[in-house]
């Protein structure tokens, strides 16, 4: 069974992934990172592939991109770095990227390495559910990887049905209309909208991400949802400083308490 | 040949909406009311008023006399360079402006390499008093310096943008990023063909006027609508597809349109999509695009900062594997060079961008008995200081004898 799968059959509740650019702080940071958060109890991790252009990314994370593409990091030396890492990791494990790099590598190779490597899961916010259920859902299955789909407040619930028919291992509730990154804590409507998701009973399970900063907004997400995604926050405690990798562990004790 | 969008936004493999979902409900409000607003008697009227006593359209068809001689043909010049605003950028944002006003939005944002669209969504912002706020690379904003300032004097927000390399490709991310932030109140009017569906077919739609006046004027001028060739300049490929638009299913009119090949083609310095692109996705649309072996996004480059852009619409990305048109490239020195033939000819400063569609004309035999249109996209004023440095490095005589 996927390792995605099976998270959400033993674990229903306080899911929390964790979102890390590859290539970031260092071009050989990458392995590092997985083994601390793994080792700080983090439940699932989400390797960004970095892209010139994120246009679903906040300053932060579009600048943790920018430092990553200039350590010279790409998706052939990404699976290069992890070929091994079943040996050692047993967490779900997913590539978040935007749709060019992985065309350009080629869709079925990259499937193909996914699951050659233990990938379990793709996220990829410019890949519109349409496209991936016509052009490339056959093409996932034989690889036995999941692709995660976004809803965002704009949604309709007649999408969200359709969007959760389609999305396999969870669907990524985006708190809020806006790129990722850091806010105040969650307004009424982002609350409303959070129970009204969970009052539809998606068959996925929901993880939400987008302005995830602390305990209290993690807890807050936790309530509504099947868990938490955190990126910016990490990226931004990270701060471009291979010497905070040693910080991993407070952090997301902090994020827990 | 169909060249027309399919249902679901395409041109063959081209196009699309390769969008966040994010962004999915503000552009499903927007495909599905387009072609209603576009057809709707109401709407017709106002832009066709607007385009003839605002924008001042019809805008003249030319014979230019003493570049033809030069040339040994028949050259007109479709003149968008006399629109309000200086260029043809004006066409596409009357439409939206109306587009928007109907679907009861309240704050516009663009994107703008050169400032021309950021100039024309300013102006019309002005003229409907909408909010304007215009995303521009930092980059562009020093080298654009008037543009800027015309569109502060028209009450717009000019945002610079640091991200990325600071120009054109940056501003529309972050104009991008502005509207998944904003999906309710704010319409985003894209300044060219590009973009995810229906972007690509709306902006050519609003810039057919082109087309559509250079039928009746050269019919009206030579006592036939048809030229052996139409000539255009392409960035994002607006002005071409609004010059070529009613002259694609009559293939006996051959189309050239003329890419920014910068400092040259393998110089690392050029903005010659078609050659040096390839398929890919740019901006929610998928289409050819300058980008390394990785699929990251290159930053192209050209003297004309309208022209300095790694994509190309998707209609163009068909119309190039179709055949249909003929994409052709000149340098940053033959347009300089053709800027000051076709102003020492005809009295007319061209915009460094329309410059390009000219320096074509030297590279092919045109024969005498031949009808050629080119269309001039825009005006030089914003382009002086690069005339200037231009003239102060040439050898004085070497103008002269252009
Ligand atoms: C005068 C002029 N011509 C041409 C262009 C290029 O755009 P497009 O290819 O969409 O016509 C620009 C863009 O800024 C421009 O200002």
């Amino acid at each position: 069974m996927n390792r995605i799968n099976e998270l959400f059959e033993k674990k229903s509740g306080n899911v929390l992934s964790i979102y890390f650019t590859a290539g970031y702080p260092t071009i050989n940071s990458t392995i590092e990172i997985l083994k601390t958060l793994v080792s700080a109890g983090t439940d699932m991790i989400e390797i960004g592939v970095p892209f010139s252009d994120p246009l679903a990314d906040g300053p932060v994370i579009q600048k943790s991109n920018l430092s990553a593409l200039k350590n010279g990091m790409n998706l052939k030396l990404l699976f290069s770095q992890l070929q091994n890492i079943r040996r050692e990791i047993n967490i779900p494990l997913l590539i978040m990227s935007y749709i060019n790099p992985i065309l350009q590598f080629g869709m079925e190779e990259f499937c193909g390495k996914c699951e050659k490597t233990g990938i379990d899961g793709v996220i990829l916010p410019d890949l519109p559910p349409e496209v991936y259920m016509e052009e490339y859902s056959a093409l996932f299955q034989s690889h036995h990887l999941n692709n995660i789909l976004l809803i965002s407040p704009q949604t309709t619930a007649e999408r969200i049905r359709e969007i959760d028919k389609l999305s396999t291992g969870f669907v990524y509730v985006v708190s809020s209309s806006s790129t990722t990154g850091v806010k105040n804590g969650f307004s009424k409507e982002q609350l409303e909208y959070f129970l009204r998701v969970r009052n539809m009973k998606l068959h996925n399970p929901g993880l939400i991400g987008f302005g995830i900063s602390d305990h209290e907004t993690y807890e807050l997400a936790c309530k509504y949802s099947n868990g938490a995604i955190i990126g910016s926050t990490f990226i931004k405690m990270l701060d471009n400083d291979p010497g905070r990798i040693d910080r991993i562990r407070d952090f997301i004790s902090s994020i827990r308490t | 040949m169909n060249y027309n969008v399919d249902e679901k936004g395409y041109y063959g493999e081209f196009g699309g909406a390769f969008i966040p979902e994010m962004m999915y409900s503000n552009l499903k409000e927007l495909r599905d009311n387009y072609i209603i607003i576009l057809n709707d008697e109401d709407f017709k009227a106002e832009y066709s008023d607007l385009l003839r006593n605002y924008a001042g359209r019809p805008s003249p068809l030319f014979y230019a006399k003493r570049l033809s001689s030069f040339h040994g043909t028949n050259i007109y010049l479709k003149r968008e360079d006399l629109n309000h605003t200086g260029a043809h950028k004006i066409n596409n944002t009357i439409g939206q402006i109306l587009i928007a006003k109907r679907l009861g939005k309240t704050r516009i944002i663009a994107e703008t390499g050169a400032g021309q669209h950021g100039v024309a969504t300013a102006t019309v912002c002005a003229l409907m008093g909408l909010k304007c706020i215009v995303y521009m690379g930092k980059l562009d904003v020093e080298r654009q310096e008037p543009n800027v300032m015309r569109m502060k004097m028209l009450g717009a927000e000019v945002v610079p943008v640091l991200s990325g390399n600071m120009t054109l490709k940056d501003a529309t991310n972050e104009a991008i990023r502005d509207w998944i932030s904003n999906p309710v109140d704010t319409h985003y009017i894209i300044g060219s063909v590009v973009g995810p569906h229906p972007y690509p077919d709306l902006v050519t739609r609003l810039q057919s006027v082109i087309s559509e006046e250079i039928k009746w004027q050269l019919e009206e001028q030579t006592g036939f609508s048809d030229p052996d060739f139409i000539i255009a300049c392409v960035g994002g490929g607006s002005n071409a597809a609004g010059s070529f638009y009613h002259y694609l299913e009559n293939e006996k009119v051959k189309l050239i349109a003329v890419e920014a090949a910068g400092k040259g083609i393998d110089s690392g310095e050029s903005a010659a999509t078609m050659v040096l692109g390839h398929p890919g996705v740019i901006h929610g649309s998928r289409t050819i695009l300058m980008q390394n072996d990785d699929g990251q996004i290159t930053e192209p480059y050209s003297i004309s900062a309208g022209l300095d852009y790694p994509g190309i619409g998707p209609l163009h990305a068909f119309l190039h594997k179709t055949g249909r048109v003929s994409y052709e490239h000149v340098s940053d020195t033959e347009a300089l060079e053709a800027a000051f033939r076709l102003t020492q000819f005809e009295g007319i400063i061209p915009a460094l961008e329309s410059a390009h569609a000219f320096a074509v004309l030297g590279k092919h035999k045109f024969r005498k008995s031949e009808v050629i249109v080119v269309n001039i996209s825009g005006r030089g004023d914003k382009d002086m200081a690069a005339y200037m440095n231009y003239m102060k490095q040439s050898v004085r005589g070497k103008i002269n004898d252009i």
